[in-house]
């Protein structure tokens, strides 16, 4: 009776929080969500559309028009092309180097093995940046300026995949290597039929951050790349922003900007279960 | 460390030599070629190279340039870390309440993991824009100040921290919500229990317990905005007005590949090699990541 009581002058409070909660969430979504919205509400408007005051922050009808524009002005095919290539290159070349260290590492003991270790770990404390002239040095001394190598390769070594597999390996049991032992299979076809299938989470979970890392490059591709064929998405629409006396085609830009998000923003929507997990785990 | 292994002389070699090679070719020597340049001085066209000690060093020490590219460096990775935690802390604390549509709050949070920090930079510009952009005309409304990026530093900072901010969200926003699940449940209760709720739970005990996440974290921010983020600023202010959102990493850039100044950027280099390698080792050293045998 009392506790009856009790519970129905407590509910309405509790419905009370919930709807601040709600609030405030929908709040912080329109908030993070807003740069995103006027990008693509600018991108469907004419230029007069973009520019006149008040903006109107409502879809006009000039979508179609804004992408073809844009898409055949900075060649947006090749773009793409080039950036999905860099992507997926970096992403699936760090996960099978990664993939192999991992097992060199935890299934065999092997002369140099701590240093080894050591010398991909240091990779962590070797961003881009502060090493950019000396490797674009290195990089022109193999004649690898302006080509798809130079782009992917220098950003292929990953010190957080290699520890994330092997911090997988460390868990599978020991007895799986003994029975693949007594079954007189060798290393290689243990790892084959035992631990690549059983890495698919890990795999899924790496590529996304990985195919983002590599989507989003911007200094390296910018340094390493003269050519336009060669360019990726992310610097070509850089160079969409009116300067100067150039007509300031901003619904333009916005088209721009909108096509080099929406492939990287798809891929961690759709994969967003493996990617917080990628994440976590990688970083532990 | 595993029991069962592998017994084979030169197989482990052959499967972590891709790996080794390539950190060797594009980490090892150019860091050392950083490391060596950093002592010369180059002529623009790299011809000829004069031994010249630490006096790379000595210039910058001296340099009223370089002082203010380290202050900028700093006022903005500051704002990136400051905005960001609180942002994605207030956001995660609130997306781990138990309500309906949870599913839909994270995904409209988390997709901001896919920005690219340049193209985030590219639709703040347009925001910030002084004659057409939202947020000038929003303010023009409440105020006659000319809030216009093109002429005021501060202006500038802001656009690339609050572009910076929001290309970095996703990130924060996930460990923040890894960090609050993985406090016990019982630990929540025995406190409501003892009568904290609602404000008070969450500052005596949930943002104590998370700590560790807030430290792995605020480091991970700090070398975001100081390394990751020179797209936003050359796609953006190219380091202008003047010199106001001149970074780091930025102005090492324009040494090295615009005035031709390699040993000069080389040591500026080397400076940026000695933050990132401190801020690591002290990540490391207090957070519990164990990786090490």
């Amino acid at each position: 009776m009392n506790g009856a009581v009790l519970n129905q002058s407590r509910k309405p409070q509790r419905d009370w929080k919930k709807l601040v909660i709600h609030l405030l969430l929908i709040l912080s979504v329109c908030l993070i969500g807003f740069p995103l919205y006027y990008g693509f509400v600018i991108s469907t408007q004419s230029m007069e559309e973009s520019i006149q005051k008040p903006q109107k922050l409502l879809p006009s009808g000039y979508l179609l028009e804004n992408y073809k524009k844009v898409w055949n002005r900075i060649q947006m095919g090749q773009l793409l092309l080039n950036s999905s290539i860099v992507a997926l290159v970096v992403s699936l070349g760090k996960i099978a180097i990664s993939i192999l260290s991992a097992f060199a590492i935890v299934y065999f003991n092997f002369r140099g093995k701590q240093i080894a270790f050591w010398m991909i770990f240091v990779t962590l404390m070797l961003p881009v940046p502060v090493r950019i002239i000396s490797t674009y040095q290195v990089v022109s001394y193999l004649g690898w300026v302006d080509t798809y190598a130079g782009l992917t390769i220098p950003l292929i070594a990953s010190a957080t995949a290699t520890f994330l597999f092997r911090q997988f390996y460390l868990t599978i049991p020991d007895e799986l290597v003994d029975a693949a032992k007594i079954d007189g299979s060798g290393p290689l076809r243990f790892l084959w039929s035992i631990l690549l299938p059983n890495s698919g989470a890990n795999m899924a979970a790496l590529f996304v951050v990985m195919f983002i890392y590599g989507w989003n490059q911007y200094l390296w591709p910018l340094m390493i790349t003269n050519s336009d064929k060669m360019k990726v998405v992310v610097v070509g629409i850089a160079s969409t922003v009116p300067v100067g006396t150039q007509l300031p085609e901003w619904n333009l830009v916005m088209a721009a900007a909108m096509m080099a998000l929406i492939p990287p923003v798809l891929v961690v929507i759709l994969m967003q279960r493996w990617f917080v997990h990628g994440l976590i785990e990688s970083e532990k | 460390m595993k029991k069962s292994i592998f017994k084979n002389r030169w197989l482990p070699y052959l499967l972590i030599s891709p790996q080794i090679v390539i950190v060797l070719v594009f980490f090892f020597w150019p860091s050392f070629e950083s490391l060596r340049l950093s002592a010369f001085k180059v002529s623009p066209f790299g011809d000829r190279q004069i031994f010249v000690g630490l006096e790379n060093f000595s210039r910058l020490l001296i340099s009223a340039e370089y002082h203010r590219s380290v202050f900028h460096s700093f006022v903005f990775s500051g704002g990136v870390t400051f905005l960001g935690l609180s942002l994605s802390l207030f956001i995660a604390a609130l997306a781990n309440q138990k309500i309906r549509g949870l599913r839909f709050y994270r995904t409209a949070v988390l997709w901001t993991y896919g920005i690219a920090p340049p193209v985030s930079g590219i639709i703040w510009l347009f925001i910030f824009h002084p004659s057409y952009g939202f947020l000038p005309y929003l303010l023009s409304m409440v105020t006659t100040y000319e809030f216009n990026w093109l002429l005021k530093g501060w202006v500038a900072i802001l656009l690339v921290i609050f572009a910076a901010t929001w290309a970095h969200l996703g990130y924060n926003v996930a460990f923040f919500l890894a960090g609050l699940q993985t406090i016990p449940k019982s630990v929540m209760d025995a406190a409501k229990v003892d009568g904290a709720s609602g404000f008070s739970l969450f500052r005596w005990i949930t943002f104590p317990l998370l700590s560790p996440v807030t430290f792995f974290l605020f480091i991970m921010n700090m070398v975001f905005s100081f390394f990751e983020t020179f797209g936003i600023i050359h796609a953006v202010t190219q380091g202008g007005p003047g010199d106001a959102t001149t970074i780091m990493v930025y102005k090492t850039y324009l040494d090295g590949f615009v005035h031709m100044r390699m040993g000069l950027s080389a040591a500026q280099s080397v400076i940026l090699m000695a933050m990132v390698i401190s801020l690591t080792v002290v990540q490391f050293r207090y957070t519990e990541r164990k990786v090490f045998y």
